[in-house]
Formats: C-alpha cells, sequence, structure tokens
C-alpha cells in the first residue's frame, strides 16, 4: 500500500472522534432540556392485576384482595401510608373521588392499626376497604416504588393507570376519565 | 475560660439530641420493623451466595444508584426479602430477577439483557474487538517487511 | 474584603488569560526567526495568573475557615462548630469551591508550565500558552458567571448549615485536591499536543517536553483514585471499593486515557514513533475530564456521587466542550495527516507491544464511556435501563486480559524489531504461573470466573514485572526502570486484591443481643456492649465487638451509627481490624423489636492490596519522573563536561604555524 493511500484511508478515520463527540453533544444537550424523570414507573400497567389477600389494616374496615377488584365497575386502588405526608395532601381529592361514586379500595403500606385509624379519623376515610402491607409485598407485585401511588383497576381486574404521586385536584378530573376508558 | 463553657454547651446540647433522637427518626418514616429477611441470612450458604450475588445487581428504587445489598432503605429491605424467600422456594437467581424486571422494567436490574432497548451494549463490544483487531492488522502487519525504513520528520 | 479580594482576583486572572491566548497566538502567527512584539506577554502572563488564580482559593479557604457566614457558600456548606480540618476540607465540598479548586490547578500548571518549559521553540511554547489561556478563559467565565463562589448573602447567616457528614473525613483532604491536580494537570498534555499539533512539532523533543507534565498528573491522578477507592470503602459502610458509578467513571475515563498517553509519549520520546496515536491521546485525555465535569455537575445521570444537579451550569460546560473538545478534534481531523509517519517498527517489538497496549486500553476505555452514557442514550428513547458491575466487568475484561498478557512479555521485547523465540523462555514461564494458579484456585472451591482469571494473571504478571530486570546487575539498572517494575507490579498486586475480595469474601449478618457470639469462618465475633456515645457534631450508638481469631487474642472493634445534627443525617461508621492477610470490617446496624442489634461483619482477604498496589503504581511513576530527571541532570554535566573540554583543549592546542 502506497504512502499517499494509506495516508488518505487516515484522513477519514481522523474524523470519527469529532463524529462520535458531536453525536454526544447532541444527546447531552437533548437530554438538558428534558425533565429528569424522579419516579419509576410501575411496568404492570396493561397486565392483570396479581393475586393476593391482605389482612385488615385496621379494625374499621375489611382487608383487600384481588378478587375484590373483579367484576361490576373500575376502582381505584390507592397505595398510601400514615406516615406519608403528601398522602395527607391527597386525602381531600380522593373524598372529591368517593363523593362522585368511585370505589377506593386502600392499601397501607408499613403501618400500624393505631397509626392507620388516627390518619383516618384526621384526615378521613375514604375507603371501602384497606389491607395492611407490612412488608412491601404486594407494593412491589404491582411495580410501585413510593407512596402516595394510585392505580386505575379495570371492571375485568386489569391494571389500566399509574398515577404516581399524590393526586391533586387538576388530577381528578383526569383519573375519572381514566374510570370511563376502563369500563 | 469561654472555651470551656463552649464544651459544656456542646455536650449538653449533645445529650438532649441524644435523648430526642428516637422522636427524631420517627418523623416521615416508617415504625415497622424490617422485613423478616431483609437482615437475615439464609440458613444454607450456597443458597445465600446466590441471593447476596443476586441482590448486588438489583437496583434500590428509592436511592441515587446503589444496590439492595448496599442500601439501608426500608423498601430495598423489603427487596431484600423477597429475593431471598423466592431463591429459599427454590427459584433460580434468574427468575426472581426476572419478576422484579416485570414489574418496574430494565431499570431495576443493573444487568442488563439483550433486548431491543439494549442490543448497542452488547453490539459495541463485539464491533470494538473486530476495530481492534483491524487496526492492529494495519499497523502492525505493515512494519512487518525486512528492511525496516526510518522515515525523517517534516522540517 | 476577603471575598472581594478574591473575587478581584478571579476577574484579573481572567484578563491575564486573554493576554494570555493573545500573545501566545501571536507567537504562533509569527515566521521563523522574527518574534512578534506582542509574544512576550505569554509567560509572564501566564505565571501571574497561577499567582492570582491560588489568590483566590486561598481567600475562600480562608473564608471557610473563620466561618464568614456572609458568604452564601459558607453558609450553605460549613459550620461553626465543625473541626477545622473539615472547615478547610469543606472549601471543596461542594460545587462551587471545588470548581475553583479546579481552576486554581489549571492556572497553576499553565503558570509552571510557562516557567519551567524552556526547551521548546517558542513558536510551540506560543501555541501552548495560548491554547492553555483559552481553556482557562472559558472555566473562568464559568465561575465568575455561573458558579461565584465569593457571593455575599445580603443578611449574614446566624448560623452555617453544616457540610454533609459523609464529607466530614480525612478523606476529603486528599481524594479532591489529588484527583483534581491530576486530571487538571493533563490540560497542560492538551495544551502541549496542540501547540505541537498547531506547528507541526510533533517530535521526540517534544516529546521530552511533554512527558514529565503527562507522569506527574498521572500519578496524582492514580493518587486520587486510590483514595477515593479507599474512601468509599470505609466511608458507606458496605466494604463496596468500586460500583462504576458514572462518578467514579467520570474520574477512570482520564485515568485510562493518561495511561496509554504515558506510554505513548514515551515511545515518542526514545524511539519517534506513535506521533498520531500520541497527539490524539493527548486531546483525549484531558477531553475526558472535561467530560467528567460535565457529567457530574449537570445532573444528567444519576449517581450517589453527584454533588451538583443544575441543568443550566450543565448547559454553560457544554458549551465549552462545544467549544474545547470540538475544537480540538477538529483540528486534529484537519492537521494530523499532515504529522509524518514516524520511525517503523515490526510487530514483535517493544513499539508493538505498546501500541497494542494503547489499543486495548482505548477500547476499555470506549467500554466504560458507553457503559456510562447509555442510560443516558435510552432516556433520551423514554427507555429506562440501569448498567452496572454485571456489565462493566467482563466487557472491559475481554480487552484486559489479552493487555495483561502483553503487559507481561512487553517490557522485555527489543525496540524496534524483536523474535518471540528470545523470549520463549519467560513467555513459557508466566504461562506457566497462569495456568498453575488457574487450577490450584479452581480445585480449591467453587468461584466466579473473573475473579478467578484475575488471581492467575496478578500471579502471573506480579512475577513478570521482575523479568526484565533478569541478567542485569541490579546497582546499574536506571531508576526510570525500577519505576515501570514498580508500577507493573503494583497492577499485579492490585489486581491481587480485587480478584480475592471478588472471590474470597465471607460475610455475616445476624442480630445479635450483648453477650451473643456469632462465627464467621476461622472467626468467632461477641457483641460485647452497645452505649451511647457523643462528638463535636454528632452523638451515635457505639457497640464494642470482640473479634478472635481461632485461638488468638481478641480485639475490640467499635463501629458506630452516627446522627449529625446540622445537617441532618444518619451515617455509619465502620471498624475496621487489618491483618497483613485481610480485613475485618464490621458495622452495627438498628436495634430489632426484641432488643437487640443488627451486626454485619465481612472478612476481606487481601482487601488492603488494592490500595497497597494503587500506591506502588503511582511510587513507580515517581520513580519514573525521578529517573528522568537524574538522566536529564547527567546529560546536562556531560554536556558541559564536554563543553569545559572543548575550551581546555582549545587553549592548550599551539596556534597554527604561519
Amino acid at each position: 500500500m502506497s504512502t499517499a493511500e494509506t495516508r488518505s484511508g487516515l484522513r477519514l478515520w481522523l474524523w470519527v472522534p469529532l463524529a462520535l463527540f458531536a453525536f454526544f453533544a447532541g444527546l447531552a444537550g437533548y437530554m438538558l432540556t428534558q425533565e429528569k424523570p424522579e419516579f419509576v414507573k410501575s411496568t404492570m400497567v396493561g397486565k392483570p392485576l396479581p393475586e393476593f389477600t391482605l389482612e385488615p389494616a385496621f379494625d374499621g374496615l375489611p382487608g383487600a384482595s384481588s378478587s375484590d377488584f373483579e367484576g361490576g365497575k373500575p376502582r381505584l386502588l390507592n397505595i398510601w401510608a400514615s406516615w406519608c405526608l403528601p398522602c395527607i395532601a391527597e386525602a381531600p381529592q380522593l373524598e372529591a373521588l368517593k363523593e362522585q361514586g368511585v370505589e377506593i379500595i386502600g392499601i397501607a403500606i408499613r403501618d400500624r392499626p393505631e397509626d392507620v385509624a388516627r390518619f383516618l379519623e384526621r384526615h378521613g376515610n375514604p375507603y371501602t376497604r384497606i389491607g395492611a402491607d407490612a412488608i412491601s409485598a404486594v407494593q412491589l407485585e404491582l411495580g410501585s416504588s413510593g407512596v402516595p401511588e394510585t392505580f386505575v383497576i379495570g371492571a375485568d381486574g386489569t391494571i389500566r393507570y399509574q398515577h404516581i404521586g399524590d393526586i391533586r385536584p387538576e388530577h381528578i378530573a383526569l383519573l375519572k376519565a381514566e374510570l370511563e376508558k376502563a369500563q | 475560660m469561654s472555651r470551656a463553657l463552649a464544651l459544656v454547651v456542646s455536650g449538653a446540647l449533645a445529650l438532649a439530641a441524644l435523648a430526642a433522637w428516637p422522636l427524631a427518626s420517627a418523623i416521615a418514616q416508617d415504625t415497622l420493623p424490617p422485613a423478616p429477611y431483609a437482615y437475615t441470612q439464609l440458613e444454607d450458604p450456597a443458597l445465600e451466595a446466590k441471593a447476596n450475588a443476586l441482590m448486588h445487581t438489583l437496583r434500590c428504587l428509592k436511592c441515587q444508584s446503589q444496590s439492595i445489598a448496599d442500601s439501608d432503605a426500608p423498601m430495598a429491605g423489603d427487596m431484600r426479602h423477597q429475593v431471598r424467600s423466592r431463591i429459599l422456594a427454590g427459584d433460580s437467581p434468574d427468575e426472581v430477577r426476572a419478576w422484579l424486571i416485570e414489574r418496574y422494567g430494565d431499570y431495576v436490574s443493573y444487568s442488563p439483557e439483550v433486548s431491543q432497548t439494549t442490543w448497542p451494549l452488547f453490539v459495541v463490544p463485539v464491533l470494538l474487538v473486530l476495530a481492534a483487531l483491524f487496526v492492529l492488522l494495519r499497523r502492525l502487519g505493515r512494519g512487518r517487511s525486512d528492511k525496516i525504513v526510518s522515515e525523517s520528520s517534516l522540517p | 474584603m476577603i471575598a472581594e479580594i478574591g473575587l478581584a482576583a478571579l476577574w484579573l486572572a481572567a484578563a491575564l488569560a486573554v493576554l494570555q491566548m493573545i500573545s501566545g497566538a501571536a507567537a504562533l502567527r509569527a515566521g521563523d526567526g522574527s518574534t512578534h512584539p506582542l509574544a512576550i506577554y505569554a509567560r509572564p502572563a501566564a505565571i501571574v495568573q497561577a499567582v492570582l488564580a491560588v489568590l483566590a482559593f486561598l481567600m475562600l479557604l480562608r473564608a471557610f475557615a473563620i466561618t464568614d457566614l456572609s458568604i452564601k457558600l459558607v453558609a450553605t456548606n460549613s459550620h461553626s462548630m465543625k473541626p477545622m480540618i473539615y472547615k478547610l476540607t469543606g472549601t471543596w465540598g461542594n460545587h462551587e469551591g471545588s470548581m475553583l479548586l479546579w481552576v486554581g490547578v489549571l492556572a497553576l500548571a499553565g503558570g509552571l508550565l510557562a516557567g519551567l518549559e524552556k526547551r521548546l521553540p517558542e513558536r510551540t511554547m506560543g501555541a501552548t500558552l495560548a491554547v492553555q489561556g483559552f481553556i482557562a478563559l472559558g472555566f473562568y467565565a464559568f465561575l465568575l458567571f455561573s458558579s461565584n463562589p465569593f457571593e455575599r448573602l445580603p443578611v449574614p447567616a446566624a448560623a452555617g448549615i453544616g457540610l454533609n457528614p459523609l464529607l466530614q473525613d480525612i478523606g476529603l483532604a486528599i481524594h479532591p485536591p489529588t484527583l483534581y491536580a491530576g486530571y487538571v494537570g493533563l490540560s497542560v498534555a492538551f495544551s502541549l499536543a496542540m501547540g505541537a499539533l498547531l506547528t507541526r512539532e510533533v517530535n521526540p523533543n517534544f516529546a521530552r517536553a511533554m512527558r514529565p507534565w503527562v507522569l506527574g498528573a498521572w500519578v496524582l491522578l492514580t493518587l486520587g483514585i486510590t483514595a477515593g477507592s479507599y474512601w468509599a470503602y470505609y466511608e458507606l459502610g458496605w466494604g463496596g471499593w468500586w460500583f462504576w458509578d458514572p462518578v467514579e467513571n467520570a474520574s477512570l475515563m482520564p485515568w485510562l486515557a493518561a495511561t496509554a498517553l504515558m506510554h505513548s509519549v514515551s515511545v515518542l520520546a526514545a524511539r519517534d514513533a506513535l506521533r498520531t496515536w500520541t497527539i490524539m491521546l493527548g486531546v483525549l485525555a484531558f477531553s475526558m475530564s472535561m467530560l467528567g465535569t460535565f457529567l457530574v455537575r449537570s445532573g444528567v445521570l444519576t449517581s450517589v456521587h453527584a454533588f451538583a444537579v443544575d441543568p443550566e451550569r450543565g448547559a454553560f460546560i457544554l458549551a465549552l466542550l462545544l467549544i474545547y473538545i470540538g475544537g480540538a478534534f477538529t483540528i486534529f481531523a484537519l492537521r494530523a495527516s499532515a504529522v509524518s509517519e514516524g520511525k517503523r517498527f515490526a510487530a514483535v517489538s517493544r513499539e508493538g507491544a505498546l501500541v497494542f497496549n494503547n489499543v486495548m486500553l482505548s477500547a476499555i476505555l470506549a467500554i466504560v464511556l458507553l457503559g456510562t452514557l447509555y442510560p443516558l442514550l435510552a432516556e433520551a428513547f423514554d427507555a429506562r435501563v440501569s448498567v452496572g458491575p454485571p456489565y462493566f466487568n467482563p466487557a472491559s475484561a475481554i480487552f484486559a486480559i489479552p493487555m495483561f498478557l502483553v503487559m507481561a512479555v512487553g517490557p522485555l521485547l527489543r525496540w524496534k524489531e524483536d523474535k518471540p523465540a528470545r523470549v520463549q523462555f519467560e513467555m513459557l514461564l508466566i504461562a506457566a504461573l497462569l495456568i498453575a494458579t488457574l487450577a490450584i484456585v479452581a480445585l480449591a472451591g467453587d468461584y466466579p470466573l473473573l475473579p478467578v482469571l484475575g488471581l492467575g494473571l496478578a500471579a502471573a504478571l506480579g512475577v513478570a514485572a521482575f523479568l526484565p530486570l533478569r541478567g542485569r546487575k541490579l546497582s546499574r539498572v536506571p531508576t526510570a526502570v525500577w519505576g515501570m517494575v514498580l508500577a507493573h507490579f503494583g497492577v499485579a498486586v492490585s489486581l491481587l486484591g480485587m480478584a480475592s475480595e471478588g472471590a474470597f469474601t465471607e460475610e455475616r449478618l445476624a442480630a445479635v443481643a450483648p453477650g451473643d457470639t456469632v462465627e464467621m469462618g476461622d472467626w468467632l465475633i461477641t457483641l460485647d456492649s452497645v452505649a451511647p456515645v457523643a462528638g463535636p457534631n454528632w452523638t451515635a450508638i457505639e457497640a464494642r465487638v470482640a473479634a478472635r481469631l481461632g485461638e488468638g487474642e481478641a480485639v475490640t472493634l467499635t463501629p458506630q451509627a452516627r446522627n449529625f445534627w446540622s445537617p441532618a443525617q444518619a451515617t455509619s461508621e465502620s471498624a475496621l481490624l487489618t491483618r497483613w492477610n485481610g480485613q475485618l470490617y464490621a458495622v452495627i446496624g438498628a436495634q430489632t423489636p426484641d432488643g437487640r442489634w443488627q451486626l454485619r461483619v465481612w472478612w476481606k482477604p487481601f482487601v488492603t492490596f488494592i490500595w497497597y498496589g494503587g500506591l506502588l503504581i503511582a511510587l513507580g511513576g515517581v520513580l519514573a519522573i525521578v529517573g528522568r530527571v537524574q538522566v536529564d541532570v547527567k546529560r546536562r554535566k556531560a554536556a558541559e563536561l564536554g563543553e569545559e573540554r572543548r575550551a581546555d583543549l582549545a587553549a592548550l592546542t599551539p596556534e597554527p604555524a604561519e
């Protein structure tokens, strides 16, 4: 191979570092404009609700199980805890949803019965059932990674939608729409 | 004199803080104890070794970037409980990993698996091997002549 | 007053950087022989700039020392009740302060270069200083406009928020300064490479000028990474010494490039070969440093080490990267083909082995870069993936294993051309050691593949490192060769530590009541007592744990679970028992409902070798520098002596007869 040929062959390769850097810079620039996703989404949306049975979280209401979601209408599954501060913020919204006829079944994560009772007394009780998940077993089954989170469960028992974080007033309409879709 | 006073005051503050410690840690944190297998090893060393190896490759979802083996977060403890319980029940580490990935996606595993979203991670090393061979053959192959000619630098 | 002096010093330094840049560019433009009138300012500007930047840093240091709460940075990162050492080291325990350290080192490196380097042609020096000034300017701008460390609070704070407890440790005194001195020191290599490229002076002379800077930066970087690894190991409470975390990788990537560069520049200096490689690596090393700075401070990657998450600042740094890395790679692409080929060599030769080394190191660098950036790429497509040790370890091993094998025989080969048959005995010895070790370990038990391979390679490399000394009179071996031997041996030692820890670590986790004993391998661990203790800015639960090996004496370990109150944070202080063959690592956790304590104990065989190896590698580098200086001094003395002798001879020679 002559020197001239090798040199021109080399010439092309010399641009590779710049090309790779340009690709990186474009990617980095684009990602700087994007919001960093703070939460881990569940990948169970669209799949059937895993089977589970939970003991009652406190004396006042029965426990929760997956069979409670079958048949009739779509329901909300609310994952919460008495030690969770944003759950206090979403309590009024849950009340509002209950008043609009939505059935809300709760799962209390790592909670004592007395703490659950005290929370419901102070902030209202929108639930028809509350299950006690002392070791986050059901939370992990659902692909939930924090509190509070709310799932829309269809009438056929499929997970239709996941809402991460507390429910704000503007989310009520959104959740109602998802419940409609899940009919 | 004032330094001694400062020491006494800081000591008093320290003891007061110590007394308040159990209260302080209860704010915005759950009060239930960790899951049974969060801080207990499995009896069988072979199973524990399998579970331990797996736990070092699973991501703690509430932490910035740590494996569940390295985190004291309650959720990490609950995940460790699930891992150990399932390994004890006879699941293979791959099955437990698959169970978690089914629920949280690839993000939860530090060991990427070949898929539509991760194929470059596996293709690029192969390309690099080929590129390395190419560079080496060109650079070293060329020089394998009997007459090694030296070239002078440009003025 | 302190803050104003510091800020003024920074502005002046920035102005001098502009002067340096213009003056250096003027020197570049001048034809051979003539000097542009402006060209004389480059060196003095660089030196004064260094003084000013260091002054600014010292001003910030003073502000932290006296806890000047009228400065925002001090108020948000310090506390008057901290011990003095943490007040001082806390200066760089935050974004703005560490950035000022970054810029200070950059300016200092440039000043030292201007003051000490006299061998290069003036044009090349001018170009180099111009590039250095240009880089400094960008980072001064970043500091002054986006991360001002001297910002004042309108009303001085009553008390500081305090330094993150994890940083209140001696590690903060060692790790950042050495790390920054290392990878910002690589800026000199970058500027020299650009200077040489712009003035077409890529030759052994230039390599000899660049070599000490590369060696110095590389030694410091090695120390910085070693210190960081050990610090994380004992501080974070679970005995991990490397997690392939993005911030860790950000320090490893410049190191990989710098290691390749260091070998490459030696070849260029000694044999006038690998010209293009050396320039490319010189540019790449500091580019990786700057890239690391971007990754760590922009918040685009999730990391347990991240100490600044600010997309706006990230955008500023990205703009700087576009100018500097983009500019450098463009000039490289345009000019490098004009760099002539350099002397040729055979495949089996020392140069050939070093080319192989370069290619392997570059491939590992590419793997680390890919794995680190991949989550970012995936996020752009709305997918979230995690890439961790299960990927990095095998992927980098693909290239590391051949590299180690060649590293074992490389130093034995002759320059330019050699025959494999000449090193037959050595190759067989190394192969025998490798296979024997692998066999022994495989028979001893069921251990994971990579650690077993590591053990075999460590044994082979450990012996191979000393083979270049075979048949030589040890007192006459040059210091630089001792440096190479020691550094390669250090790699083997470190590899042994890593492999041993990976294969043989034992862990015991138990809920114990005071008085209970647990067994772990040959160790008997007893929890004697648990009691509260208090420190200057923390309170803790301290456990007294007695550890006994077989029949030996009991040694007491005191792990603590600490609570700091400003800022409020809980940390776990591990207790270590170091023996020659490993470390016992104990951690005390929370109390169970039935009153027992979570005790977690590891026995990590030979884990300390990881960091001893790192220190040996750095020491090897120091010996290499010393060796070069010795050779330099000797050469100069010989030249002087030669001059003297010629003068004498001329004086003695009788006048030629008419």
